[in-house]
């Protein structure tokens, strides 16, 4: 048991490390929202809270904040909103491009292009936000809900998103990142962690998504070589919206029912798991499917571990090419895990071990060309699990009611 | 403002306040500087310099009269064919006017702690600007004869154009965008020291139609997109770098993916299309006004048709 006095010395130590000046800003809603919101985005100085009041934030453009150290605070994710409806100008709802910034307790509703965005912003924390396209899943909604980017530092956590275009939860070209305890539904992708490593996304509930948590490598970009990434303890339910990305984005490529799925990357873990109800597959393993150039990048998925999840349901309605006769091949459904067949051959343990490699001869060749297998059992290769220590434990502290 | 009362050029003087360039204040009103001698007529004050860019930003049709400060007794670095290495104390000055007035007046101010960018709005009497952090909309009407939401950007916007790897740093005065003339007027004034040699120079916008087509629209793109739009940029993450010296084909946005368009896509399914414009997302989406799609993302609210022209030409030019 800690003394008094190591209490006392705790408290001053964390007392020591927060500015002298630190102050709160308070920004009521109602008349000149956007002038007098932005502007105290601008004066916030590290160590301050910019607190939001209740209630309905009419804004008519996109807010920024460029001040490290900062926390944006509502009354609560339905009690703050911050209403895009009318929006005019700028990519997101709000970006972020600072350092230790916290950002909770509110709401951004229908923004025009991306929810909120964080670029180069290290060991930022997004706790209990939530981001709405309150029309239902729409091609003309913004594309990513939360949307931290080339970032180190990642802490998403007690966030509800619906309706993206793309991702509800995105991260992407970053590393040490955790996503845990969130709730997204009704987007194209549920979670998706791109072109980034040390990702760790748990107990999160993904749902009537089309597909519910992707991990995907793309070429051409400047961070590449994704993987060390675990998805473990999560809810998959029923990821069964059709896809509504708009054409030309990886995700438009996303079948509808796609529980997880793994493209390219190097060490990618999906662990204990409750699978139930994707319709095309619980766990689908697959190469890059567009030709590229970039002679850096790896387009195949290697070691990959499907590791003791609990599967029900699923399989049964596969969008892929051929998916229907497949399925009819199997019973009615497919088996829990399709691999493309190219690259190393995922391990499958656990529960329904059974493996479905497609048999693709070469990435980008199409289904006519599949020569389909059934590997199982236990799929026993041995593959070293993921171990990432996702984001800094110091950010824990600022993810706290 | 304390500096208002005690720092501002006096009346007569027509000097630049030097303290109001390097201090750490934001200045509340423009006239604090001192860099007019006759702002109605955006007459500069001494030491003072007017420059243009052979490509300018499009700003929505606005008029752009832009000025350089270098203070007495110093000298600009040329760095190869890029941008000017303006000393501390430089300030660099641009005014937007529309249909013969007045709008905004940013300045981008090199001080110790590195640029400051500041947005300063025109009063309606046309006297005086007032800084607007936090930006503004304003109702005009565009050289299209439409209405307009004019936006002036706020303070972190400033940042978001003119940020590489997270510090403010001016844009528009590099060599390959400069006349060879001025470039030697200002070395022979003492303010620069040398005049660089420039390979390859963005040619000027008002002879795009007798330029090569790849030229014209390179240098708008540089000019329009490459702040944003570069290894070290706001748009790092897309891996599409329109810079006048990039060479890969691929992060030219020919035959490249999309990688987070969202509904900017259009549809489409690459950058640019060989010899196809129509089909082309970079091109889309200068040809949107909707927020989400339309890029640039700040400072557009009109369409650019000269630009669609140049990009198009350049396009439909390329080898399928």
């Amino acid at each position: 048991m800690r003394t008094p006095t190591a209490i006392i010395a705790a408290v001053s130590a964390l007392a020591l490390t927060a500015p002298v000046h630190a102050k709160t800003i308070a920004v009521a809603a109602g008349e000149g929202a956007q002038g007098r919101l932005q502007e105290a985005l601008i004066a916030a100085q590290p160590g301050d809270v910019v607190q939001l009041g209740a209630g309905r934030f009419a804004l008519t453009d996109g807010l920024s904040l460029d001040a490290n150290g900062v926390t944006v605070r509502g009354a609560g994710m339905d009690g703050s909103v911050l209403d895009f409806s009318g929006q005019q100008g700028a990519g997101e709802g709000l970006l972020v491009t600072s350092d230790d910034v916290t950002l909770r307790d509110f709401a951004v509703e229908n923004t025009h292009g991306d929810g909120i965005k964080s670029k180069g912003a290290d060991n930022i924390v997004y706790y209990r936000i939530r981001v709405a396209w309150t029309g239902g899943p729409k091609e003309t909604n913004g594309a990513y809900g939360i949307y931290p980017v080339a970032s180190t530092g990642v802490l998403v956590d007690g966030c509800k998103v619906s309706g993206a275009s793309d991702a509800g939860i995105y991260v992407g070209q970053s590393k040490a990142i955790t996503v845990r305890y969130n709730m997204v539904e009704q987007s194209v992708a549920g979670i998706e962690i791109e072109n980034s490593r040390d990702a760790l996304v748990t107990g999160n509930l993904v749902t009537r998504n089309t597909g519910g948590i992707l991990v995907f490598d793309l070429p051409n970009l400047p961070v590449m070589g994704g993987g060390n990434t675990l998805i473990a303890d999560n809810l998959v339910v029923a990821n069964d919206t059709s896809n509504f990305a708009p054409k030309g984005n990886i995700v438009a490529g996303v079948p509808r029912g796609t529980g997880v799925m793994v493209m390219a990357n190097d060490v990618v873990t999906v662990r204990g798991n409750t699978l139930v109800d994707n319709p095309t597959a619980q766990v689908l393993v697959v190469s890059y499917p567009q030709p590229f150039t970039d002679k850096t990048y790896n387009p195949v998925p290697r070691h990959v571990l499907v590791d003791g999840n609990t599967v029900r349901g699923g399989g049964n309605e596969p969008q892929i090419p051929g998916g229907v006769q497949l399925a009819a091949a199997f019973g009615g459904a497919l088996p829990a895990v399709v691999w493309d067949g190219q690259g190393a051959q995922p391990a499958v343990t656990g529960q329904d071990s059974h493996l479905l490699a497609l048999g693709l001869p070469a990435e980008q060749i199409g289904m006519a060309e599949a020569k389909p297998r059934l590997i199982g059992g236990s799929v026993k290769v041995a593959i070293a699990a993921a171990n990432p220590t996702g984001a800094p434990a110091a950010l824990d502290a600022r993810a706290k009611p | 403002m304390l500096m208002s009362a005690t720092l501002a050029a006096q009346p007569g003087q027509k000097m630049v306040s030097e303290l109001a360039v390097r201090g750490s204040d934001f200045p509340a009103v423009l006239s604090d500087y001192g860099f007019f001698a006759d702002s109605a007529a955006q007459k500069p004050a001494s030491g003072v310099t007017p420059y243009r860019l052979n490509i300018p930003l499009w700003s929505d049709g606005a008029d752009k009269l832009r000025f350089v400060y270098i203070p007495p007794g110093q000298q600009a670095k040329a760095q190869d064919e890029g941008l000017l290495d303006l000393p501390m104390g430089s300030a660099l000055i641009k005014t937007f006017k529309m249909g013969g007035k007045l709008i905004e007046t940013r300045v981008l101010l090199h001080r110790a702690e590195g640029w400051v960018a500041l947005p300063y709005v025109w009063d309606a009497d046309q006297r005086e600007a007032r800084l607007t952090l936090g930006g503004k909309r304003i109702a005009l009407t565009g050289p299209d004869g439409k209405p307009l939401s004019y936006a002036v950007p706020n303070k972190n916007q400033c940042k978001e154009c003119h940020g590489v790897a997270g510090a403010v740093t001016p844009i528009g005065p590099k060599a390959y965008n400069l006349a060879p003339a001025w470039l030697a007027a200002l070395q022979k004034a003492g303010k620069l020291d040398h005049v660089p040699v420039v390979t390859k120079r963005i040619p000027l916008w008002e002879e795009r139609t007798r330029a090569d087509a790849a030229l014209a629209a390179r240098g708008y793109l540089d000019v329009n997109c490459a702040h944003c739009h570069n290894a070290n940029g706001a748009a790092s993450n897309s891996g599409l770098y329109l810079g006048w010296l990039e060479r890969d084909p691929i992060k030219l946005g020919i035959g490249k993916r999309p990688v987070a368009a969202g509904r900017g896509s259009g549809n489409l399914d690459v950058d640019v299309v060989p010899g196809d414009a129509a089909h082309s997302i970079l091109y889309f989406r200068m040809a949107s006004l909707e927020g989400g799609i339309a890029m640039p993302e700040l400072g557009r609210a009109a369409l650019d048709p000269a630009g669609l022209t140049a990009v198009k030409r350049w396009i439909g030019e390329m080898k399928r």
